[in-house]
């Protein structure tokens, strides 16, 4: 935070410096085409038109996904992830409450960073999308027919999971590391000894082919330093994966100096196709290790929590051939692979400068066995030697780098607050252009792919003081779509954010949209309360619980009058939309009930729970307006008192 | 063109397959004519959902005086919306039973209100099913009038016109009657 407020402190320099126009900006004559018809048009998606492409942006501190058209901005869903949602029921209902289950116990929230598309052959295929929970170590997996959370796997051994998920290039792993590093495993010691006692952790998640389903395949135990972000390897590069490093000082208080100390630190290049030999070779040691796996069951819709126990660690020390580093100027943030798989990009936030990393230099270095020193037994090699290019940037702040294909890179600059393009090979300066303001991630359909689409850039900024009507102190962050197709980059849209997007990623439309499930076929409903008509709803008493099968369509619920309830039971509400068509939802809420509503989507069965406190008839009713008889959607349960003798009796439709 | 007449087709299969108690057989597919395509919502090519009110009527070709009057009227939209509405389909033959001219007076256009009250008075919102159309009922339908129920020996009559099958639709129900309803 006190980072962020130095920086916030610095941009009025910034902005005096960039409106003198000394810096000969380029862009400056065009800026004004973001209030022209030109930029108008360019983003204008007529009504009942279909945008071009899916973006999906984390939603940071929101702990969910938000599903964005472009070049339209237009927000079409929220997808809840790591956040509970009482919207959708997500988090409340009986059915969904095992997602957010971690070692931890339930937890409501988390901080959602890096959505990153499934991909095969290094192209996105639109099949899943992974996003990583940073604060309470985790992944997500989105199913992208139905746009929902379908698992959710905790990170063991790991702590401030921020460099992440960073796919392989057919999906083989996620992957995820320490940004914090911590004593692992956990145990208890005195903070100051950090150097001694503290290490980070790089996971590599297995995703199943068939099914997506993940697994942590195994762990590399590494050096006590900051894990921040990653990037795999693709084409030649493909079998590694590569992670960037600060605080290679290891320093455990006031980090933002204490952290900034060396001139270089390092990018830490996994073989992961060497480790998967180690492993096969049994040369790891098997931890005892907890972590929770939660997945929701295809048929009946419910989660699952499964508590593992088991780990593979290898140890980076004695894997000869495993990892290497790469040293890389000033703390760097992001590292981004290009589509070829050649170039590997370090951006030293605290620099003006990038770094490129050449890939076949860094093999050449390696088998030459030229190091500049070795680290915990980790070949450290010489920078000359796998420096390929500095991109002089004249910018404050490198972050991020996307490509567009055509082998243009694009950079945001967080200080400078702006997108710089350069080219991917003389490593000149080619266009620049401001972002409003303070630019974190960059996006471009497609990115991280071998097949960036030249078309859009998306820049996701975290101050938008005077770009909207203020709304306190707290204001949204901001994307920006910018037209990539010519020399110059060009300013089309502006449109607040849901949460603190940290990276969105996108793809054309019909990779997904043709796959999108209208909804879930009843008869293949397998929950075990599921009712498939209205023939079969009933109240049914067990002890002090209370199961109601009902059943709603258009537009009432079966049964809607019911008795027999007391105080101090525990009501379940399992409620099957019997719809089978697309776009009908049922909503279902009872008063009083301290949980949520919940939403049905047709086919499929939720329940609710509730427990009356006091005597008296309650009603509960239908929240999403189904049809013209919605406020009709209603019903009435009647609670006795706790020894009464009022018999359980339910209808629908009873003169 | 060719996607509506895949709808027909389509809706014509999953027609045959809801059918609930129908006396006559109203399942066989009919192309739809060159000229009228579907707007909005009406034109979705969705074969997995349950087929709407409109989509049964299009499916069905003992109803195309009713879809084209249907259409003329500008009344599409209600019939695949969300519903809930009731529908009293009549036949092709209860519209030929009309005295001579009837339907091509109403196709004018400067009879266009009268149409659109008429057709409305054939839908009555909310899900009534064959059970729940109880003798002596009167029901509200969408024109402003009321019908009456009537159960007779022979089976269900409303406004006269009996009940000769039933479908049920994803935002309704469809009634198929043997008789045109004018106030």
């Amino acid at each position: 935070m006190k980072e962020l407020l130095k920086l916030c402190l610095l941009l009025p320099a910034v902005a005096l410096l960039t409106s003198c126009g000394g810096d000969g900006n380029p862009n400056k004559a065009t800026q004004g085409a973001f209030n022209t018809n030109d930029a108008a048009a360019a983003v204008y998606v007529a009504p009942g038109e279909y945008d071009e492409y899916y973006e999906f942006f984390s939603g940071g501190f929101s702990g969910q996904v938000s599903v964005v058209g472009l070049p339209s901005g237009r927000l079409f869903r929220r997808i809840p992830v790591f956040s509970v949602d009482p919207e959708k029921g997500y988090g409340f209902d009986e059915e969904s409450k095992a997602m957010l289950n971690t070692t931890h116990g339930f937890i409501p929230w988390d901080d959602a960073h890096h959505p990153k598309l499934s991909q095969t052959n290094g192209e996105i295929d639109g099949r899943w999308l992974f996003i990583n929970g940073n604060n309470t170590p985790r992944i997500a997996r989105i199913d992208l027919t139905t746009f929902e959370t379908a698992e959710i796997i905790e990170i063991p051994n790991s702590a401030g999971n921020h460099s992440s998920p960073y796919l392989t290039m057919n999906t083989e792993y996620v992957v995820a590391g320490t940004r914090f590093s911590i004593p692992i495993p956990q145990k208890d010691v005195p903070i100051e000894t950090y150097k001694e006692n503290f290490q980070g952790m790089l996971s590599f998640i297995s995703v199943a082919p068939e099914d997506g389903d993940m697994d942590i395949a195994f762990q590399i135990l590494v050096p006590g330093f900051d894990y921040d972000l990653a990037s795999s390897g693709k084409g030649p590069s493909h079998g590694w994966t590569f992670f960037t490093t600060y605080n290679t000082e290891k320093g455990r208080t006031m980090k933002e100096a204490t952290a900034s100390q060396n001139d270089k630190d390092f990018i830490a290049a996994i073989n992961w196709k060497k480790a998967e030999e180690y492993i096969a070779a049994g040369n790891f040691e098997e931890w005892d290790s907890e972590y929770t796996n939660n997945i929701v069951d295809e048929g009946s819709h419910i989660a699952s929590s499964e508590t593992k126990h088991k780990v593979k660690v290898l140890n980076s020390s004695n894997c000869p051939g495993m990892i290497y580093f790469l040293p890389t100027p000033k703390s760097p943030h992001g590292v981004d692979v290009n589509p070829t798989g050649e170039y590997i990009v370090g951006c030293g936030k605290l620099s003006a400068d990038l770094t490129v990393h050449s890939f076949s230099k860094m093999m050449a270095a390696i088998e030459a066995e030229s190091y500049e020193t070795i680290i915990d037994g980790i070949p450290v090699l010489k920078y000359e030697e796998v420096v390929t290019g500095v991109v002089k940037s004249g910018g404050l702040g490198p972050l991020h780098t996307e490509f567009d294909g055509d082998g243009n890179a694009y950079t945001s600059f967080f200080i400078s607050s702006e997108v710089v393009k350069w080219n991917v090979g003389t490593w000149e300066v080619i266009d620049r252009v401001p972002s409003y303001y303070s630019i974190g991630h960059l996006s471009i359909p497609g990115g991280g792919s071998m097949k960036p689409s030249r078309k859009y850039l998306i820049s996701m900024n975290k101050i938008t003081k005077d770009r909207y009507l203020p709304t306190g102190p707290e204001l949204a962050h901001s994307a920006q779509l910018y037209d990539i197709t010519g020399d110059k980059m060009r300013l089309l849209l502006d449109f607040p954010t849901d949460g603190e997007p940290h990276y969105a990623q996108g793809c054309l439309a019909e990779l997904i949209k043709p796959n999108s499930k209208k909804f879930y076929k009843l008869d293949e409903n397998t929950h075990p309360y599921a009712v498939m008509s209205e023939e079969d709803v009933r109240v049914e008493r067990d002890g002090k619980n209370v199961h109601v099968y009902m059943s709603s369509i258009r537009s009432h619920f079966a049964p809607d009058n019911i008795e027999g309830v007391k105080v101090g039971d525990r009501v379940y509400w399992h409620v099957t939309n019997l719809e089978q068509d697309w776009d009908t939802p049922h909503g279902f809420a009872m008063m009083g009930a301290r949980n949520a509503e919940t939403l049905i989507m047709p086919g499929l069965t939720k329940t609710l729970v509730w427990e009356p406190k006091v005597e008296g008839v309650f009603p509960f009713y239908c929240t999403d307006f189904c049809s013209a008889l919605h406020q009709e959607m209603q019903g009435y349960v009647r609670v006795s008192a706790a020894g009464s003798d009022v018999p359980l009796k339910w209808s629908l439709g009873e003169d | 063109m060719k996607k509506n007449i895949l709808l027909l087709l389509i809706v014509g299969i999953c027609f045959g397959c809801s059918e609930n108690g129908s006396t006559e057989d109203p399942t066989a597919a009919v192309e739809a004519p060159e000229t009228e395509l579907l707007p909005g919502q009406e034109a979705i090519v969705d074969p997995d959902s349950d087929p709407n009110i409109l989509q049964i009527a299009l499916g069905s070709k003992d109803h195309t005086t009713l879809v084209a009057a249907v259409k003329a009227a500008e009344q599409t939209t209600a019939l695949a919306n969300n519903g809930p509405l009731t529908v009293f389909a009549p036949t092709n033959a209860a519209f030929a039973a009309l005295p001579e001219g009837t339907v091509d007076n109403l196709l004018l256009p400067e009879n266009k209100m009268t149409l659109i009250s008429i057709i409305q008075m054939h839908a009555a919102p909310g899900s009534y099913s064959l059970a729940q159309l109880k003798d002596g009922q009167s029901l509200f339908v969408a024109s402003g009038h009321n019908v009456k129920v009537e159960v007779r020996e022979d089976g269900t009559y409303v406004h006269g016109a009996k009940i000769l099958g039933t479908v049920n639709a994803a935002n309704g129900i469809v009634h198929v009657v043997d008789k045109v309803f004018t106030p």
